[in-house]
C-alpha cells in the first residue's frame, strides 16, 4: 500500500527559529538526515519517490483566463503561512509502517540537534478498485 | 491439445517437435509403443515443463536453492516414468518463496522474480516502484530466508498442504494486483494477472489433481474473462451488471468451466472452488437479469463455512436481497455490519447504499454512496460511487 508522506511547513504553529537562523552544522545535520532517510527507505524496499519543494516565494499561482490561457500571479506570497515542504511516497506493508516512517522524519535535527517534531500528514495514495466476485 | 492444456502456442510447438525428434531417435532402438500418440503428448508435455523450467534457471542461479540436475535427465526417460524430483524443484522454490519468515509483499516479489518470467524491471513496473527499491526488497527476502536458519526441507504432511495454501494465495494475490488494474497506464500491471495465470497453470500441471489448485486456476480464467468489461473508456468502474457481456473473453470461461466442473466432484472442496463456481454461474448468464442467483447463494452459503470473512458475508447480503428483495440483504447487512474488521471499510457503506437504491430510499442510498465514495482507496471505485450517488440526487 502507497501512502504520501507530507512535509507541512506552518510558521505559525514552528516551535523553532527560522532556518536562516541555525548554525552551518545545524543546517547540515538537518540536510545530512534527510540524504539519510531516502538511503534507509530505498534499504528497506519501501522507497517510490521523495522531493524537497523550493520555497513559496518561487512559487506562482496560475488560473486558466478567458480561452484557458494561463494568468499566472507571482509570489512571494505574503500571506502563505504555511506551506508544503516536501514530501515521500513510500510503499509498506501496512499502514502502521507508513505511520513509523512518518514519525522517524519528524525526528528531522534542528538547532542544537533536537527533533524539530515537525507535523507530517500522512496520505494513503488511490489505488486500483478492489476484486469483485 | 498441449495449447490447450498449456495455453502457449510457441512453446508447445517447439515442445511438439522436440518430442517428434524424441520419439525419431527412441523408437527405431525401443520399438514403437503401444500408444504412439499418448507418447507424444506426455513426451512433450514433459518438454513443455522443461523448458518454462529452463527459462527460469537463469534465475534460480540467484534464487537460494541450488539447481539439481540429476544425470538421468540427460537423456530422455521412458514416458511413463514419473520424474518426482523435477516436480519437487519447482514446487520446493514455491514453498521457499512463501516462505513464513515472509510479508506478503516480499512473497510476491520473491515468487515473481525466482519462479516467475520477469525481470526486477518488470516487477517493480508493476509494482510503480523505483528499480532499485524492488531490487532491495528482494535481495532482504533472501537474506530473511537465509537468516532463519537450517536447510530448508520440502514440508510433509499438514504442513505441506498448509504451504501449498500460502502459495496458492500469493498466486491469487499477484493475480489480484493485475486483474484490479484498470488498463492503460496500468497496462503493466495487467501482466500481473497473465503471470499469475501462468504461474498457476505450471503448478496445476505438477499437481493435476489437486482440486484447489484446479479451482484456483478457474477462478482466475473466469475473472479475467471479463476485465475487457470491467473498466468503461473514462476509467470508471463498471458493475457487473452493466458490464458489456459481448466483450467477456468466451475461451477463457469455457477452459474455466471446464477445470470447475472437473475438479467440483472430486473434492476435497475449498474455497477457491466455491469462488470458481460462483464466477461461473456469473459468467454463464447471457443477461444480468438471467443470472442465477438462487445458486450464487447457495454457493455463498457453503463459502462461508470456509472462510468466514466480513467481505464474503457482504456478498451473500447481495444475493439474499436478488433472491428474497432488499430488505431481507439488509437485514444481513444489520447483523454483518457490526463486525470490527468492517469498522470504517468503505465496502459496508456501497453494499448498503446498494441494497437502500434496490429498496428505494433514495435519500439513504446517497448519503452510503457517498460515505462510501470517500473512504475508498481507489479512484476508479470513487468515480463509480461519486456517479451513482450524483444520478440518484
Amino acid at each position: 500500500m502507497k501512502y504520501m508522506l507530507l512535509m507541512q511547513f506552518s510558521e505559525a504553529a514552528a516551535e523553532f527559529p527560522p532556518i536562516h537562523a541555525w548554525t552551518p552544522e545545524e543546517i547540515q545535520a538537518h540536510i545530512g538526515f534527510m540524504g539519510d532517510v531516502n538511503g534507509k527507505l530505498v534499504a528497506s524496499g519501501e522507497f517510490v519517490d521523495g522531493q524537497g519543494l523550493a520555497m513559496p516565494d518561487q512559487a506562482k499561482i496560475v488560473r486558466a483566463g478567458d480561452g484557458g490561457g494561463p494568468v499566472v500571479t507571482e509570489g512571494p506570497f505574503a500571506e502563505t503561512k504555511e506551506w508544503l515542504a516536501g514530501y515521500w511516497i513510500v510503499d509498506t506493508d501496512t499502514p502502521e509502517r507508513a505511520v513509523e516512517l512518518a514519525a522517524y522524519i519528524s525526528t528531522a535535527p534542528g538547532p542544537g540537534g533536537r527533533p524539530l517534531n515537525m507535523p507530517i500528514e500522512v496520505r494513503p495514495v488511490m489505488s486500483a478498485p478492489p476484486q469483485e466476485l | 491439445m498441449l495449447v490447450r492444456r498449456f495455453g502457449d502456442f510457441d512453446t508447445a510447438e517447439d515442445a511438439v517437435q522436440e518430442s517428434l525428434l524424441a520419439a525419431a531417435t527412441q523408437w527405431p532402438r525401443d520399438g514403437t509403443p503401444d500408444n504412439p500418440r499418448g507418447w507424444l503428448i506426455q513426451v512433450a508435455s514433459r518438454r513443455m515443463i522443461e523448458q518454462v523450467r529452463n527459462e527460469q534457471a537463469r534465475r534460480r542461479r540467484e534464487a537460494v536453492v541450488a539447481q539439481r540436475e540429476p544425470a538421468d535427465r540427460q537423456s530422455a526417460p521412458a514416458a511413463d516414468v514419473p520424474t518426482p524430483a523435477d516436480r519437487d524443484d519447482t514446487l520446493l522454490l514455491l514453498f521457499l518463496c512463501c516462505h513464513p519468515a515472509l510479508s506478503a509483499t516480499s512473497r510476491i516479489a520473491l515468487t515473481l522474480r525466482a519462479v516467475g518470467g520477469l525481470t526486477t524491471a518488470e516487477i517493480a513496473r508493476a509494482f510503480l516502484v523505483p528499480e532499485a527499491t524492488m531490487a532491495q526488497r528482494i535481495s532482504r527476502a533472501k537474506q530473511r530466508i537465509s537468516a532463519s536458519g537450517g536447510r530448508f526441507r520440502m514440508p510433509e504432511g499438514p504442513d505441506r498442504a498448509d504451504a501449498l495454501g500460502q502459495v496458492l494465495h500469493v498466486l491469487y494475490l499477484i493475480f489480484s494486483e493485475g486483474h484490479t488494474s484498470s488498463g492503460g497506464a496500468d497496462l503493466y500491471r495487467i501482466e500481473l494477472s497473465s503471470e499469475a495465470i501462468r504461474l498457476t497453470r505450471a503448478v496445476h500441471a505438477l499437481l493435476p489433481d489437486d482440486s484447489e489448485v484446479t479451482g484456483l486456476l478457474a477462478l482466475m480464467l473466469l475473472t479475467d474473462a471479463r476485465r475487457p468489461a470491467r473498466i468503461g473508456p473514462d476509467g470508471v468502474l463498471v458493475s457487473l451488471a452493466d458490464q458489456d457481456r459481448s466483450r467477456w473473453d468466451r475461451a477463457a470461461i469455457t477452459e474455466g468451466i471446464a477445470l470447475v466442473t472437473r475438479a467440483l466432484p472430486r473434492g476435497p472442496l475449498g474455497p477457491y472452488q466455491i469462488q470458481a463456481a460462483i464466477a461461473a454461474v456469473h459468467d454463464e448468464a447471457a443477461t444480468a437479469e438471467e443470472t442465477d442467483w438462487p445458486q450464487i447463494l447457495a454457493l455463498y452459503q457453503v463459502l462461508e463455512r470456509y472462510s468466514a470473512n466480513p467481505v464474503v458475508a457482504l456478498n451473500r447480503a447481495v444475493a439474499v436481497a436478488m433472491v428474497h428483495g432488499p430488505l431481507a440483504g439488509l437485514a444481513v447487512l444489520a447483523e454483518t455490519g457490526s463486525d470490527p474488521r468492517l469498522a470504517g471499510q468503505h465496502r459496508l457503506d456501497a453494499t448498503r447504499a446498494h441494497l437502500l437504491e434496490m429498496a428505494g430510499d433514495r435519500a439513504a442510498a446517497i448519503a452510503h454512496y457517498r460515505a462510501a465514495a470517500n473512504r475508498t482507496a481507489s479512484l476508479p471505485e470513487r468515480h463509480y460511487l461519486t456517479l451513482r450517488a450524483a444520478r440518484l440526487a
